[in-house]
């Protein structure tokens, strides 16, 4: 009885620090938010009241919402495969001894290291009818300008394009690490019994990194919400909310209608999708990943 | 003559993943290699990419003018660091209490701290800030990076981590007459190296690129971090100055990636035995 | 006896000294936007560093605050947060959205009225429209602009047309559109006759289309939108006919910051974009070229643009007084002189364009006067309560008829009537 009261103590002092920053800046502002839900905005001339559900009412009938919700679902399920994907592809190429090897580590890696205003900028131009980069190479094979950003139709896409591009180099990272800890052993065993290059892929190397796709995936599903900061420089959601996301119509809200009493809800919202999503990918890959 | 026809299909296969390796290399590198084209020439070949366009270093005076840049580097570093370091300290004493100590409520504290996962402090701006006023700690570097010094990615990180090493390198320390904190330096520590540079990578870099916080919660040159001070070559009125944003991309970024290609074997290696099993 | 004397007399008039030291130096915080590149940072600073040490008994802090929007955010912020800056400069169109927070207060209280009409009097009565209401002015013009027309003086040539006159109404603009947009072997468009960047902002330069066909978007008390108005919808359909139609513009909403460069590269031989651009023109591009207001149509018309000092609330009444008496130094003649010669905004009194500086400046930049003659036709940027959802509203109801999703009727309608949800609590509180 005695041991585990020290224990307690103990772990509670290990904890303490942690939890009164986690307490202070992301469960009580949380919490706040939550109860800010069911109050209207107060503005400077009038005091919030209380509103029920009123704000979820609205939310319901929002047509932004639920294009925004449409639009991130969009996001999310391309993205995040995406980048997995294409990660994991770097990371086997860059794996492979080859010539060159460093450089195509660096190719891969830049988007990590450039600031956000000259990324967005620079696709910016990338994007422009005409005079942008795709357009100039398009041209010569006889394509027609095209207005990437500046059409609905075209505009999520190009978003997402930028969003994988700075993703999959940063997941590059960590798949090259679990690559490197695939024994060698196994490989010249599976070269000696003449399994081809992507048998061995599909049933050692995949289950072996299993982990890492874990740590990979729950960023990339974060990211997927996370990651708006492109648009604002390059869309600010336009046109007409056909690149809008989330957690960007939650900043519109919050900090340029300043309806506080709806960002609230918004991002109750938002807690609540990314919780589930969470919770699911816990769940669906706990199974397959293998714990020494 | 199987084995001639084998080698044949093997350089193809090979030729291939060359090929698609290279492919994706120069479609992932183009933006530095416009960043660099424009930051080389003047203003009129932003557009323009002629083999034999006039170099320049104007636009680095130009963008060097702009903004005091090794002010807001040095600002950015100590950002990253006190938080990375923090971070590090207060995951470690929180991953250790969840992974080897019994206590009441252990598993409804760790869900909350997994929680913190999903909660972004962007959205909490408002309530954040109005916390720092009354702490006084307007305009400071530690009020940019307080409100994400803990951090449930790192506690669950290393909670896993510390879970996977073996009980009996405890008791042995323990019989030693060994104390939590020798505990975790000679022991948990060392082998858990590897998540901490992984952790360090994601930190780094994920606080490296925040921008609406530090925007909102710093107001002198003293403390503005990079993001912020970039923030003025991104300006909308007057059109934009590829050039000249992307002469800045230079120079805060060329220091990295100079860095990174010169270290890039070690900082591979280190995580070599990463496995974030 | 002489010496104490002289002790007596010394330490009296120390005494004296002491009691009567000066007041404590009043201290102010001044958040500002930077919307036309670094070099208005530096000069802003510079200003009020001299503004300083001509008044040692005021110590402001000049803040650099990112983009219009983040300003804005970052000063209600910090006023929500109990830290209000003392003055700030903030779009002009914020004015109904800082006075329904309950963050502002009227200059009036601090003017005598001789300054009433000296001072506040003096500015161009169009940048006054987005800086009064209710008989209070709760806004100094400070960096203020109008859309103006850029046109390609060469390729006016190339394309037969007069290289000095500029189109002067719709029709012309459409038919010289025709004539200045050329297309190569395979029907790819390679110059556009016209360019209005729709991205982004859209309702700004559609302002410059609305105004000339006699629509006023929004009421004076900033709680009654007209969007659907037949005069709007009109002009409206004119925007969307000069891609769809007479096809002298690209179709989808076109980007904002690219406009100069597209210019420049002779993507469009006629550009619409505000006049703090012409530094940036004048400077680099490969060609004559000339300015001119923009075409009208039942009349002249542009809206006005740009930001306004702000005097906060929470303040003591030094701190406020001393905060107007710096605006005064500010926006007078020789310092608008100089801010709008650094940058290229419009100078907000008549008596700037009579100093020297400023006489100089358009001897050897006639253009500059454009903007400023354009002055008399101009109206209100739109600004109403709750501006930015307000505007989002409007902004997203003209992507939509752009892009051809809907009718230019339909989104008008659609966008009234959201609006009027917005407003139509402002009406009943008032």
């Amino acid at each position: 009885m005695g041991k585990l009261n020290q224990q307690w103590i103990y772990a509670w002092l290990l904890l303490l620090p942690a939890m009164v920053i986690l307490l202070g800046f992301t469960y009580l502002p949380a919490i706040e938010t939550f109860i800010d839900s069911f109050f209207s905005t107060a503005r400077g001339r009038r005091p919030s009241v209380f509103v029920g559900w009123e704000n979820y009412e609205r939310l319901i009938s929002d047509d932004v919402f639920k294009r925004v919700l449409w639009n991130n679902a969009i996001y999310a399920l391309v993205t995040i495969p995406a980048s997995i994907g294409l990660a994991l592809a770097m990371a086997l190429f860059v794996h492979s001894p080859r010539r060159g090897v460093g450089l195509l580590r660096m190719a891969y890696f830049t988007p990590t290291v450039l600031p956000l205003i000259a990324v967005a900028n620079i696709w910016i131009f990338f994007y422009l009818p005409t005079i942008g980069l795709i357009d100039q190479i398009r041209a010569l094979f006889g394509f027609s300008a095209q207005n990437w950003i500046g059409q609905p139709d075209t505009v999520l896409y190009t978003m997402i394009a930028v969003a994988v591009w700075k993703e999959a180099g940063f997941f590059m990272i960590f798949y090259l690490a679990a690559l490197q800890a695939i024994p060698q052993p196994l490989r010249e065993a599976a070269a000696i019994e003449g399994a081809s290059r992507w048998t061995f892929f599909k049933r050692v190397t995949l289950p072996l990194i299993m982990p890492t796709t874990l740590f990979v995936s729950v960023n990339a599903v974060i990211n997927a919400f996370r990651l708006v900061d492109h648009i604002f420089v390059m869309t600010q959601g336009g046109p007409n909310n056909a690149s809008n996301l989330l957690l960007y119509y939650i900043y519109d809200v919050a900090f340029a209608f300043w309806d506080t009493a709806y960002a609230s809800t918004l991002t109750v919202v938002m807690l609540i999708i990314l919780s589930v999503l969470a919770i699911g990918q816990f769940f669906f890959l706990d199974k397959k990943v293998h714990y020494k | 003559m199987s084995t001639l026809a084998a080698k044949h299909t093997k350089s193809f296969d090979d030729y291939l993943f060359s090929f698609g390796a290279w492919a994706l290399a120069i479609m992932w590198a183009l933006p530095l290699l416009y960043a660099i084209w424009t930051a080389f020439h003047p203003a009129a070949y932003e557009t323009r990419f002629e083999l034999f366009a006039p170099l320049t270093l104007e636009n680095f005076y130009k963008a060097w003018m702009q903004a005091p840049f090794a002010r807001y580097y040095l600002n950015t570093i100590m950002l990253v660091t006190s938080i990375l370091v923090v971070q590090l300290i207060l995951g470690t004493l929180a991953a250790f209490a969840f992974a080897r100590l019994e206590f009441k409520g252990k598993n409804f504290v760790f869900t909350l701290v997994l929680l913190q996962l999903m909660v972004m402090p962007d959205i909490l701006i408002v309530e954040n800030y109005q916390t720092m006023r009354k702490l006084g700690l307007i305009d400071t570097i530690l009020a940019i990076g307080l409100p994400y010094m803990a951090s449930g990615f790192c506690i669950f990180l290393l909670r896993q981590t510390f879970m996977t090493i073996p009980t009996e390198l405890d008791e042995a320390a323990r019989m030693e007459g060994a104390s939590i904190f020798v505990l975790l330096k000679r022991v948990y520590v060392p082998l858990a190296k590897p998540t901490y540079l992984a952790f360090g990578l994601v930190s780094v870099s994920a606080h490296w690129n925040n921008f609406v916080w530090p925007l909102i919660i710093t107001n002198s040159v003293e403390t503005r971090p990079l993001t912020v001070g970039l923030s003025i070559f991104a300006t909308t009125d007057s059109g934009t100055e590829w050039s000249i944003i992307n002469a800045a991309t230079l120079i805060t970024s060329g220091p990295l990636l100079i860095g990174f290609i010169l270290f890039q074997r070690q900082f591979v290696q280190s995580f070599m035995r990463a496995g974030i099993k | 006896m002489m010496y104490s004397m002289k002790k007596l007399v010394t330490s009296t008039v120390l005494a004296a000294s002491l009691l009567s030291t000066p007041a404590v130096a009043v201290d102010l915080e001044f958040y500002f936007p930077v919307a036309v590149g670094g070099g208005a940072a530096d000069t802003i600073e510079a200003l009020t560093k001299k503004y300083v040490e001509m008044n040692p008994d005021v110590n402001i802090e000049a803040v650099y605050a990112g983009s219009y929007n983040d300003a804005s955010a970052k000063a209600i912020t910090a006023a929500r947060g109990g830290n209000a800056p003392q003055i700030s400069v903030l779009l002009s169109t914020e004015m109904f959205t800082l006075i329904d927070e309950d963050l502002i207060e009227p200059f009036d209280a601090y003017v005598t009225d001789a300054e009433k009409e000296t001072w506040i009097g003096g500015f161009y009565p169009s940048f006054m429209e987005n800086s009064q209401t209710g008989g209070k002015t709760w806004g100094i013009p400070f960096q203020r602009s109008t859309p103006v027309m850029y046109w390609n003086k060469e390729a006016f040539k190339e394309a037969g047309l007069d290289p000095e006159i500029a189109p002067a109404n719709w029709d012309e603009l459409v038919e010289m559109g025709k004539k200045l947009t050329k297309t190569d072997a395979s029907g790819n468009v390679t110059q556009w006759g016209l360019r209005i960047p729709t991205a982004g902002f859209p309702y700004w330069l559609f302002q410059g289309l609305s105004t000339p066909n006699g629509a006023i978007l929004a009421n004076a008390d900033g709680n009654k939108t007209t969007f659907d108005a037949p005069e709007v919808v009109e002009a409206l359909e004119y925007l969307v006919a000069l891609s769809a139609e007479h096809k002298i513009m690209q179709p989808g909403s076109i980007n904002w910051g690219a406009t100069p460069k597209a210019f420049f590269e002779k993507e469009a031989a006629i550009i619409w974009t505000t006049t703090g651009n012409l530094t940036n023109i004048r400077t680099n591009a490969p060609f004559d070229f000339g300015v001119a207001m923009l075409p009208e149509k039942k009349r002249r018309g542009a809206p006005t643009g740009g930001g306004n000092f702000y005097l906060f609330k929470n303040a003591s009444d030094e701190q406020k007084q001393a905060a107007v008496d710096f605006v005064k130094w500010i926006t007078a003649p020789e310092q608008a002189a100089v801010w709008s010669i650094a940058t290229g905004y419009v100078a907000p009194r008549p008596g700037a364009w009579e100093t020297d500086a400023m006489k100089a400046y358009v001897e050897e930049v006639p253009a500059a006067l454009v903007a400023r003659n354009q002055l008399e036709f101009a109206v209100a940027e739109l600004s109403t309560y709750e501006n930015k959802l307000v505007s989002k509203i409007f902004n997203d109801a003209l992507a939509s008829a752009i892009s051809g999703e809907k009718s230019a009727a339909d989104a008008m309608a659609e966008a009234q009537s959201k609006a009027d949800d917005v407003l139509k609590a402002y009406r009943s509180t008032n």
